[in-house]
């Protein structure tokens, strides 16, 4: 998919934003908050940067991702309807008995998801496993991470970063989603990250942070990082807004595990569809 | 006499039973402290920390943490009650309270959201069914779950009155309010519902509703059922289970795994001291998934029309 323009992955980001709002209104549940912010970077791995193979989901050489932050479902089911994973259709099944798309990824139920996520503070320490396997079976797929700055708060993320720097992981790339938010307020009051971009640096990380809605900003430093085997992870620290992209749900607390109803929206499809048209 | 309220009952979620009967207990000590981790909101926690801010903590997304700290506070005298989701308070900080809280005896409280598998949409991920079972197994704790509001308050109250560790688990979603909001109960005391002797029906939490429902179509039939609502299973009621064993038939009914949880405890009883034959409903040693509460309740059995047909089973 390495042809696909940047403008091309500007509307395809447009594109899993409202299919990950679709989702949420049809359940009547999920969180649309963090899937929005989240939506730039998931874009731009499923579309350009990662190897993943939809006729194969798992394929042993494929690129891994782990979505670290799992109730943010939603933009990566998106990404795999839209990517081919699993039918359109299933995009009206959220939450539903016996859908793939579970309230949290679930490796067992979807095609696609390397594994299944919906606790805080674990993803992480799964990605460095299957980045270490990685080295250890010679193999050059990378692992890419998600994971949020109110998750960042869990202990196990700096137990597994530091785990990651002993093993030399430059295969694993890391996107923090630092949309200054969590659920019960801003991360700032609730509990101060302070500058999580030296964190990850004084951990050993390489790291770098950018604006995460500019596509343009989020190719180049995959450019930038993704082949350099210098034995340092990446943390890619994106500033963030959660709700990007629907004016009402932007940097708003209660957006977090909240679905629109039907005049939200419809409000919110008209303003994303604006997006696509501009 | 107990007195219990009639249909169509009032629906109410017991997490805001303990948001209601915190805020209570907050503004008349100021010992009480809540230590929330994020998630105050869903947890009811938002009106005692208004109400009394200097007796609220919120440690961010940080259970373990929130345990140890828990830990700390009560050393000087202070009664924490850690809020979370059920399956973080029990599992992710389970080594934390153990160590810190259970070994040392310490006055900290688990007070847990979205017990069993009342997070149903959320999926397997979310729903806790084995939270009470692994704090049954570690000493000095007591497990409770509360049948509905007016019980849930009380038996809220009563965990900050006495000393030491206990775990009480909360519904996300309504249940029934069956009890008269004056009915009193006792943690480690099973409350008698219905006095019988064909059958005897335990249950505790969200499926007491259920138990009551199938005991009155047994009771229609011409079954004479006992129904006890086990809402402390550690320390479990040793003399109340005894009875039952008297009848010789003990039907169970959890919102748990059937595995260490109100049927296990209750088999332990029996085992030691009574000729007796137990069947368990509960959640069949499986994970959950997205689904509405009353559907996973019917996969895994428990039901009005599964307690009644157990139980006419075993007659
Ligand atoms: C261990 C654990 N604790 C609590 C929760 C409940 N929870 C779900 S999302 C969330 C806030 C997440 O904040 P952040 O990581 O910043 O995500 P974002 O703002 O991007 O949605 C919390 C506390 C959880 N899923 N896992």
């Amino acid at each position: 998919m390495s042809n696909i323009t940047v403008e091309e992955l500007k509307e395809k980001a447009i594109q899993l934003r409202q299919t990950a709002v679709t989702m949420v209104y049809h359940a009547q549940s999920g969180h649309p908050g963090g899937s929005l912010s989240a939506a730039d970077f998931v874009t731009a791995l499923y579309f350009r940067e990662m190897n993943v193979n939809p006729e194969d989901p798992e394929w042993a050489d494929r690129d891994r991702f782990v979505l670290s932050k799992g109730h943010v479902a939603p933009i990566q089911y998106a990404a795999l309807a839209h990517r081919g994973f699993v039918p359109m259709e299933t995009v009206k099944t959220l939450r539903e008995y016996k859908s793939p798309f579970q309230g949290h990824p679930d490796s067992k139920k979807c095609p696609g998801i390397d594994i299944s996520t919906g606790s805080l503070g674990q993803g992480l320490s799964c990605a460095v496993g299957m980045a270490l396997a990685g080295k250890l079976d010679k193999k050059d797929y990378r692992v890419f991470a998600v994971i949020g700055d109110g998750e960042a708060q869990e202990g196990q993320i700096w137990e597994a970063a530091q785990s990651a720097v002993k093993y030399k992981l430059d295969n694993l790339i890391v996107f923090l989603d630092d949309n200054g938010l969590q659920i019960d307020g801003p991360t700032d009051e609730i509990m101060p990250n302070l500058d999580l971009e030296k964190k990850f640096e004084a951990f050993g990380f390489t790291t770098k942070r950018i604006d995460g809605h500019s596509m343009e900003e989020i190719l180049e430093t995959l450019d930038e990082v993704k082949n350099v085997k210098d034995g340092k992870p990446k943390c890619i620290v994106c500033n963030t807004i959660k709700g990007k992209g629907v004016s009402f749900m932007e940097n708003v607390v209660g957006w977090h595990g909240k679905a629109p109803n039907e005049e939200e929206y419809e409000k919110a499809m008209e303003e994303l569809a604006r997006g696509l048209n501009a | 006499m107990i007195v219990l309220n009639k249909a169509p009952y009032e629906q109410k979620a017991t997490r805001e039973a303990f948001g209601d009967e915190i805020e209570e207990l907050g503004k008349e000590n100021k010992d009480i402290m809540v230590v929330d981790a994020d998630i105050g909101g869903s947890c009811k926690t938002t009106k005692f920390m208004n109400a009394v801010p200097k007796q609220h903590v919120n440690v961010g997304i940080a259970e373990q943490n929130a345990a140890g700290m828990a830990a700390g506070l009560s050393t000087t005298g202070k009664i924490p009650f850690v809020s979370t989701y059920a399956v973080f308070g029990s599992l992710r900080m389970a080594e934390q309270v153990r160590q810190e809280v259970c070994y040392p005896n310490l006055n900290v409280k688990i007070a847990c959201s979205h017990g069993g598998l009342t997070p149903a949409n959320d999926g397997g991920s979310h729903q806790a069914i084995e939270d009470m079972g692994v704090y049954r197994t570690i000493p000095n704790m007591r497990v409770i779950m509360g049948a509905d509001y007016n019980a849930t308050r009380k038996l809220v109250r009563q965990a900050a009155e006495i000393y030491g560790p206990v775990y009480l688990r909360f519904t996300r979603d309504k249940v029934p309010v069956i009890y008269d909001e004056n009915e009193e109960f006792e943690i480690g005391k099973a409350k008698q519902l219905k006095e019988g002797n064909d059958v005897a029906i335990i249950a505790n939490g969200d499926t007491v509703c259920l138990a009551l429902e199938a005991a009155e179509i047994l009771e229609s039939k011409g079954v004479s059922v006992k129904l006890l609502d086990m809402h402390t299973i550690k320390p479990i009621d040793h003399e109340a289970i005894i009875e039952c064993t008297k009848i010789g038939k003990i039907v169970t009914v959890e919102d748990h795994n059937i595995l260490n949880g109100l049927g296990s405890a209750v088999s332990d009883v029996v085992a030691e001291e009574g000729n007796t034959r137990v069947r368990r409903i509960g959640v069949q040693d499986r994970f959950g998934e997205s689904a509405p509460y009353e559907k996973l309740l019917e996969i895994n059995g428990i039901t009005v029309e599964n307690i009644v047909n157990t139980a006419e089973e075993l007659l």
